[in-house]
């Protein structure tokens, strides 16, 4: 603290000591992603406190899924930075866990659902290391609290959608991660699912864990998120989601060819 | 019908080259990339064939080294012309490929005229020809072992294979299954892609001699995919495709001698034969696969639609 404050010296702003600034689990500065020279997601600055339970919404094609890519390293970002507790990503990957979308992989592939959660152990398991007993218990314990405890066997074909979908969350779960990225985890479930998926990710949040949810149901937005991020290339508006989940930014989110999402949402607003 | 020594090696030969193609091959299936397998074995051509030229000898390392270079460049050059030449994967692979299987071809073509090098050789291989060129004689119990070169080469090879599906197992699993999961963990799924298929150009180079370019797809390819057909468990997929290759070898070769003659010919080709009996086993296992089987599929459709 000493340290800090006598760092900003008399230009420095009292508000945000530089330590402070680079604890934050997630801040990304002037971020641009092109595909083929056509920017999909533009001049992206985004600061993510710890502890916060975080909705990203925004139309079909808005870069959702592009910027959790960008932030995983997992696509070449055309320009800015992204630092994950004040490190490059590559540094902090430990502490950083991922929910792809269900559809990205083969689900007919010769795994178990344990197999599939035991996965998040390998990141911290290191090469050449075998999964052990340890990393098996760990998964089974997961696949308990996603309610899958008597599905662990099952190949992962013969597990419904919203299985399937918890499957991936256990994964997560294993990863112990601070940080977690999901991309649509919402997407096609049942309702016992999804129930189960925000008790988990409430969870998570009590557990002090910073949780991003790429998310595409706008009527749920105030009850599972307690800040949201509108996103449509470049971020609308970032904040408490009673703050920026209004029908003006939803408008200038959406656009006016979504007249209805925004109406539905405002029912939403003006009930919660 | 009658067995020599000779006969033995030529099995154990084509079980070699068998097992380590479907090693690697399971993860080609898995990863839908079977047509990659079918790229490079024919791609690696020129790289034989430069190292041919350059060296004079035949199964030389240069050989191996010339494979698994182009056996890469070709994995290089597709996903760079899919990516900035705006087609897709598969046909960059056909443009890829085939470039460089007819640049092999005219080369081995070319040499062909000044050196012993069959463009026949090249295409189908000559296994009934590898026990001949014996290069160590150990005694074990008082017996002499005549042990061709194809012998040990495939034996190297087919071990590398094992330690590596082994040895990295759970990063091959990952990668294949969740290749952006296993990028964000630090198991970079792009860098065991190229050392899959340098593996696969090696042992291409390796079964080469053995079975041709063309019958070494079959081996790659056929045994997982029947494998895959009977098991929800990827270690005993791999078990099972490893088993289903040797089994093909040896049934390959002993149909080769024995069937022809009851239609009253001489013996056939045997890594043709193997690759049929390959085959046989996929048509058996689509049909009659107790999970995945389609008479059981069919079974289940009749009785879930008359309920």
């Amino acid at each position: 603290m000493m340290r800090a404050e006598s760092r900003a010296g008399p230009f420095g702003s009292a508000t945000t000591p530089p330590t402070e600034a680079h604890r934050l689990p997630l801040s990304i500065r002037d971020l641009t992603v092109a595909y083929h020279r056509k920017p999909v997601i533009w001049d992206i600055d985004l600061s993510i406190e710890p502890g916060k339970l975080v909705g990203i919404v925004g139309p079909n094609g808005a870069g959702k899924s592009t910027l959790l890519k960008a932030c995983l390293d997992l696509i070449p970002r055309s320009s800015g930075e992204v630092l994950v507790y004040g490190q490059p990503y590559a540094k902090e990957r430990k502490r950083v866990g991922y929910v792809p979308q269900r559809e990205s992989v083969d689900w007919d592939f010769p795994v178990s659902a344990l197999d599939v959660v035991a996965m998040g152990t390998y990141g911290k398991l290191g090469w050449f290391r075998r999964v052990d007993k340890r990393c098996k218990a760990l998964s089974m314990h997961a696949l308990e609290r996603v309610g899958l405890a008597d599905y662990a066997d099952r190949q992962i074909s013969q597990l419904s959608g919203g299985q399937q979908q918890r499957t991936f969350l256990a994964r997560a779960l294993v990863q112990d991660a601070d940080i977690y990225f999901m991309d649509e985890p919402f997407a096609a479930v049942d309702a016992a699912t999804e129930r189960a998926i925000v008790d988990l990710l409430k969870e998570l949040q009590g557990r002090g864990k910073t949780v991003l949810v790429v998310h595409h149901d706008l009527a749920t937005v105030p009850q599972y998120f307690d800040w949201t991020v509108l996103l449509n290339m470049r971020v609308v508006a970032s904040g408490p989601t009673e703050e920026v989940f209004t029908q003006e930014n939803l408008r200038r989110t959406y656009g006016g060819k979504l007249t209805l999402f925004a109406q539905a949402a405002d029912e939403v607003v003006r009930s919660g | 019908m009658s067995w020599f020594a000779l006969d033995t090696w030529i099995v154990i030969i084509g079980a070699l080259a068998a097992v380590a193609c479907a090693l690697l091959g399971n993860f080609l299936v898995l990863r839908k990339m079977s047509m990659m397998g079918d790229a490079i074995s024919h791609a690696v051509l020129p790289g034989l064939a430069i190292a041919f030229l350059v060296t004079g000898a035949r199964a030389s390392v240069a050989m191996f080294i010339g494979g698994a270079v182009v056996g890469l460049l070709t994995a290089v050059f597709t996903q760079w012309i899919s990516r900035f030449g705006k087609v897709d994967e598969g046909a960059s692979m056909g443009i890829v490929f085939t470039s460089l299987f007819a640049l092999g071809l005219l080369l081995i073509v070319q040499a062909a005229d000044q050196v012993d090098l069959d463009p026949s050789c090249v295409l189908y291989g000559a296994i009934e020809l590898t026990p001949l060129d014996v290069v160590w004689r150990p005694q074990v119990f008082g017996v002499v072992w005549e042990v061709p070169r194809a012998a040990i080469i495939l034996a190297a090879v087919t071990l590398v294979n094992l330690a590596f599906v082994v040895g990295f197992f759970k990063e091959l699993r990952i990668v294949s299954f969740d290749p952006e999961l296993a990028d964000t963990m630090g198991i970079h799924s792009n860098r065991m892609h190229y050392l899959l298929m340098a593996l696969v150009a090696v042992t291409t180079v390796a079964a080469f001699e053995a079975v041709g370019s063309i019958i070494v797809i079959a081996m790659l390819i056929v045994p997982g995919a029947t494998a895959h057909l009977l098991t929800d468990r990827l270690w005993l997929m791999i078990v099972l495709s490893g088993i289903f290759a040797a089994a093909a070898a040896l049934l390959g070769h002993l149909s080769a001698l024995t069937v022809p003659g009851w239609f009253g010919f001489a013996d056939t080709s045997t890594s043709g034969m193997i690759a049929v009996m390959a085959g046989l086993f996929f048509l058996v296992v689509l049909f009659a696969a107790p999970k995945h089987g389609v008479l059981v599929k069919q079974r289940r459709f009749r009785s879930s639609s008359a309920s």
